[in-house]
């Protein structure tokens, strides 16, 4: 290296000037060129189902609480993880969570296949504390969840945004989404019919926190915690998809 | 600015700037910044050839090596389930009988049947099996359905109890008071009945607790029997023991009298497969008994 080649390239200033945006687009580049190829990475789920106005209430009160800093939803190709979690998660999985919430830190366990695992009653229990049913955990308590009220007038914009960057949600459904949350955790209501009408007879519809008279924050945070790893049976399929291309 | 101005004190040329009379060695990155620079971008040379990496407009790299973590894992734990196939063979082959007549088999059983239940049945029932308000102590081996038999046990393993299962096992505690089935009076008469039963009620109203008895028999019955030694084929459980799921006081009673109880027990089939089942089934129905 020429001792004074710098003195060169820092005297001639357009030069100088391309030289730095040529060196930083090669991290542009390394972070978008994988997006040429992304149908190749992303598997196919034509079965996968959208996150419900009230479990889309519940994803926002995740983020807003701050659950992703001590759990991921993310279950990586480890043995271990396979054999604790589930199959590990796929691409796909993710592909209607904006922002998507797979974390890096795992205080508490990962949660991408929580859904279905622990009752609705044991879920409720914890979060109001949860050293009630796990004695040595060191999750904090999050007993206002049940006093709050859920926000329900507003989802139709929430899920209107979701559309925006690509989530195909129906008319119907943002129209109807004030009355879906409110549904899906009433089931006796009129409105509980609607929501296995648009989002799928699979939804899960009932009192999450054991009172059907109202909406909380706790019926949204619980019915979006009963979906995790089940809006799509795409990864469940994978393993053995793989062995037959091993064969 | 004078170029190629040397310091008197090192020698070294300056940069030709000067402040106050203080100027700037000219001083080159040091060589061995560029040599670990060079070795870094050598090791992901090599990196680059061996591992998928680089996307081109229809596909990618694939690198040299054909590694794909998916197959990987698939391999691992193909591999791990082969290195355990010596003992999870018989498991698989034996009848509950013969597993549990096996000191060998019941090592490994012990050893994993308790990581599978700290994963998976821990957080309702306890690292240690005495369950907790609502779940139930699997140690006390007062069972709510079934005779405690390694049949029965898995059975509700698999299909769980008022869950998402096609057979699943259903049982209600019906909200006698919230529905409007008894009045208040009555409800407290029974409750002060069935904790009598448990001799809770040492100083209890005599009077009362015949009242109790007579909405007992009427109301009662059906699911819990004559005697309230409960039917473990509805999931009723029986009241006259010393275990307690919604708690033993007078306040615990009367709200599962006045609001009912509807428990529920996940669908493990949907996540456990059949030889995880069988093991947990020993593992539980081993369990040293440990009355409440």
């Amino acid at each position: 290296m020429p001792e004074f080649f710098h003195r060169k390239v820092e005297r001639n200033a357009i030069g100088f000037v391309l030289a730095i945006v040529g060196v930083a687009s090669i991290g542009g580049f390394v972070e978008i060129a994988p997006l040429f190829t992304i149908h190749e990475t992303v598997e196919e789920a034509p079965d996968m189902r959208l996150y419900t106005p009230l479990e889309l209430a519940g994803r926002n009160i995740y983020i807003r609480e701050g659950c992703y800093a001590c759990h991921s939803q993310m279950i990586r190709t480890l043995r271990d993880e396979v054999e604790r979690y589930g199959p590990y998660s796929l691409a796909v999985e993710s592909k209607y969570d904006h922002p998507m919430l797979w974390g890096s830190k795992r205080t508490g366990p990962d949660l991408a296949r929580v859904g279905g695992k622990y009752s609705d009653v044991w879920q409720v229990r914890h979060l109001m504390n949860p050293r009630d049913v796990v004695p040595q955990s060191i999750m904090p308590r999050y007993g206002w969840l049940a006093k709050n009220d859920l926000r329900i007038d507003d989802l139709g914009e929430h899920l209107a945004a979701q559309r925006a960057v690509g989530v195909p949600y129906t008319q119907a459904m943002i129209d109807n989404a004030t009355q879906d949350a409110y549904g899906q955790a009433s089931p006796d209501s009129n409105y509980a019919s609607g929501v296995s009408e648009r989002y799928g007879k699979a939804t899960n519809v009932r009192a999450f926190d054991g009172d059907p008279s109202r909406v909380t924050e706790m019926d949204a945070l619980v019915a979006y915690l009963q979906i995790l790893g089940h809006l799509t049976d795409a990864a469940y399929k994978q393993p053995a998809a793989q062995a037959e291309a091993q064969e | 600015m004078e170029l190629d101005k040397r310091d008197v004190v090192t020698g070294r040329p300056t940069t030709g700037h000067e402040w106050n009379g203080i100027e700037e060695l000219e001083t080159p990155i040091p060589r061995v910044v560029f040599f670990f620079l060079g070795t870094a971008f050598v090791f992901s040379l090599i990196c680059w050839m061996l591992y998928p990496t680089w996307p081109l407009i229809w596909t990618y790299t694939k690198g040299m090596l054909g590694t794909d973590q998916k197959q990987v894992v698939a391999v691992q734990v193909e591999d791990a389930a082969l290195s355990r196939a010596t003992w999870t063979s018989e498991i698989e082959k034996k009848s509950y009988a013969e597993i549990e007549a096996d000191p060998a088999l019941m090592r490994s059983v012990k050893e994993t049947g308790h990581t599978l239940f700290g994963d998976n049945c821990a957080a309702c029932h306890g690292v240690n099996a005495t369950g907790g308000a609502g779940f139930p102590n699997l140690a006390a081996k007062a069972w709510l359905w079934g005779d405690g038999s390694p049949e029965a046990l898995e059975e509700t393993i698999r299909v769980g109890i008022n869950s998402t299962n096609d057979d699943t096992r259903t049982s209600q505690m019906l909200a006698f008071g919230h529905d409007g089935m008894l009045p208040t009076d009555q409800i407290e008469a029974v409750v002060a009945y069935v904790r009598s039963l448990s001799s809770l009620e040492p100083a209890g109203d005599a009077k009362r607790i015949e009242a109790g008895k007579q909405v007992f028999a009427a109301n009662c019955v059906a699911c819990h029997g004559e005697d309230a030694k409960g039917k473990r084929d509805v999931g009723a459980p029986d009241l006259t023991d010393a275990n307690w799921l919604y708690g033993s006081d007078a306040q615990s009673v009367f709200t599962t009298v006045y609001s009912g109880r509807q428990g529920h027990m996940p669908n493990w089939a949907a996540r456990l497969s059949p030889l995880d089942i069988k093991i947990l089934t020993v593992y539980v129905h081993t369990l040293e008994k440990k009355p409440q």
